[in-house]
């Protein structure tokens, strides 16, 4: 996994290569671009502008709907409602799974190949196999419309994932490095604090930024745990501000690409690691 | 080096001390994954054989008449064949066009990290935001149709959403727009880790830039392909948020878009025959379980050493 960021292909020259290929990306960027340019050039215009004219630019460009909406408590409440959910998630996720894969990549003992077979079928288990039990079970423990009820399930769906990318950083571990600090005094445990996780480091921010996105994205599980429109997180609030205010598309578009600059600015701060974990990730 | 070694014993077998520590750190996670996970899926399977409500134990054990129920349904077989279109179309749609789009940007481009990012902003924005997006603008007076009047093609202006003709090739647009990003990022990692040295030789042999990438870099990049495919397939079979976002509102069985699972979710949760929607639930997991298997065994044996299935 490491190798990946080394390999990466240098120019050799200086030159600029071809211009066909710079016109075929910028066409590419604007494609990929053009809803997300939409969504939020939208949410400068009023009603009438985008019912007259629904592609145009805004003219004159109206900043009421993003104030309303920059205004809300509603907006604030689960803008803060996806932060809980999705900073415990991730929490959550990297400190069982790190815990979990150091046993696995660390130690020899019967049915710990049970063990690593039982988290890696867990991929092959989609959250929307399990969501009516999930929200039974969620019900049962009595944690519907709370946020624990979407951050438990979250964590354990989590956990293959995280698991499968960190045991190979911990078995990356030199034997002799262990044996040393077992000569030092270093108990296994001490060894786990003190070498395995700074060493781990990189896979940990891999594994907790997939998490993170991965909460803060989450639709389904949401969905069928929160009804009690106090615990909505954003994409929730997203399609019920949606449905509610069919009618005011500008402000629809504002909420919406509100909504969306947490995740956008998350992931262009830590995109290196996205893309390398999830390419990293696949290749094993 | 005051220290002893470590005993002989210790190292051999497994001290109560050994046992303690892998029970500490690692059952926290067995307890979360067993109770959330594991025990859910088989509920699951225990619920479809029921008719049940949803409420209470359930007691109206029918056997394994849920799923005779569900072969003769034809909303259910419908939406089986959507996901089953869903997936061959995303594999030969996203699968060229990325693999083309990867080669572009493989060759000598300045900004090629920017470009990078800004392919992969679609994948990472929110399902949900995607699908309010594209419902606003795909809408009979939305901003598609508005672009097409402006430019004098307003003949060509559709109800892409609820047109059934037209609903399931809205889908694998917005699709391609989702994801495509992710399996170009995915080729390019691929190609940047093939040695540049067989490019050279073969430029040195006087190989044309296509017989390169035909001869040496697609091969090469095949162990991606078929990783990124398997992703594809399963993803395609489990589609659920961007249909339920865009067609809820349209009723995806009429337009032509349901999916397994938006249709399970309208069976069980929405229509509260939860016996039935764990049925489906259960019939999704077979269909992507047998396909994964299938694929494991005969496509990537080669490249992942089990690593699904628990290998190593």
């Amino acid at each position: 996994m490491a190798r990946r960021t080394s390999a990466r292909r240098r120019p050799r020259r200086n030159g600029w290569g071809n211009p066909i290929v710079y016109l075929a990306a910028l066409l590419l960027v604007g494609l990929m671009l053009g809803p997300v340019i939409y969504i939020i050039l939208g949410g400068f215009r009023t009603n009438s502008q985008i019912t007259v004219d629904p592609a145009g630019l805004p003219h004159p460009w109206e900043f009421g709907n993003y104030a309303d909406v920059l205004t809300s408590d509603t907006f604030w409440r689960q803008v803060t409602n996806s932060t809980i959910a999705a900073l415990a998630t991730t929490i959550g996720v990297v400190v069982l799974g790190v815990m979990a894969s150091y046993v696995l990549a660390r130690y020899k003992f019967r049915g710990r190949g049970a063990m690593y077979a039982l988290f890696a079928a867990g991929l092959m288990f989609p959250i929307t196999v399990a969501i009516t039990p999930l929200y039974i079970l969620v019900k049962n423990l009595g944690l519907v419309d709370t946020l624990p009820g979407v951050i438990l399930p979250q964590i354990a769906f989590g956990l293959p994932t995280t698991i499968i990318i960190l045991v190979p950083f911990l078995q990356a571990i030199p034997k002799e490095i262990e044996e040393a600090a077992a000569i030092d005094r270093c108990s296994r445990l001490g060894f786990f604090w003190r070498m395995a996780l700074p060493l781990s480091v990189p896979g940990l921010i891999t594994t907790g930024i997939l998490a993170f996105i991965g909460s803060w994205n989450s639709y389904l599980l949401p969905l069928f745990i929160l009804n009690n429109q106090d615990t909505f997180t954003l994409p929730l609030g997203v399609q019920s501000f949606a449905s509610q205010y069919s009618v005011d598309t500008a402000k629809v578009l504002a909420f919406t690409s509100l909504s969306m600059i947490p995740a956008l600015v998350f992931f262009s701060l830590f995109q290196r690691r996205i893309v390398g974990g999830l390419t990293g990730a696949v290749k094993g | 080096m005051q220290a002893p070694p470590p005993s002989r014993a210790r190292r051999r077998g497994i001290g109560w001390a050994q046992r303690l520590e892998i029970a500490a750190l690692s059952g926290p996670a067995i307890l979360v994954f067993l109770s959330f996970v594991i025990f859910p899926v088989l509920m699951a399977a225990y619920y479809g054989f029921y008719r049940w409500k949803g409420f209470g134990v359930p007691t109206n054990f029918v056997g394994l008449d849920n799923y005779k129920t569900i072969l003769q349904d034809s909303a259910f077989l419908a939406a089986l064949w959507h996901n089953g279109l869903i997936v061959v179309l995303s594999l030969v749609i996203q699968g060229p066009i990325a693999i083309g789009l990867a080669l572009l940007l493989n060759q000598r481009v300045r900004g090629q990290s920017i470009i990078r990012v800004l392919i992969f902003v679609p994948f990472v924005i929110a399902e949900v935001i995607a699908g309010t997006g594209w419902s606003l603008m795909l809408q009979a007076n939305g901003a598609v149709n508005g672009i097409l009047r402006s430019i004098g093609l307003g003949g060509l202006a559709e109800d892409w959403l609820a047109n059934p003709k037209l609903a399931l090739w809205s889908l694998m647009a917005i699709l391609t727009w989702k994801y495509i990003g992710f399996a170009v990022i995915l080729f390019l990692a691929g190609m940047q880790n093939i040695p540049e040295e067989l490019s050279e030789a073969a430029a040195v042999d006087g190989a044309s830039y296509w017989q390169t990438q035909r001869r040496i870099t697609l091969p090469l990049l095949a162990p991606t392909i078929r990783i990124w495919a398997f992703l594809s397939i399963i993803g395609a079979l489990q589609l659920f948020d961007l249909v339920y976002i865009i067609w809820g509102q349209y009723v995806a069985s009429t337009a032509g878009t349901s999916t397994m699972a938006t249709y399970m979710v309208t069976e069980g949760r929405n229509a509260g025959n939860y016996g039935y929607g764990n049925a489906v639930a259960v019939v999704l997991f077979v269909i992507s379980l047998i396909i994964a298997l299938l694929y494991q065994r005969f496509v990537l044996r080669r490249d992942t050493d089990g690593a699904l299935t628990g290998g190593r």
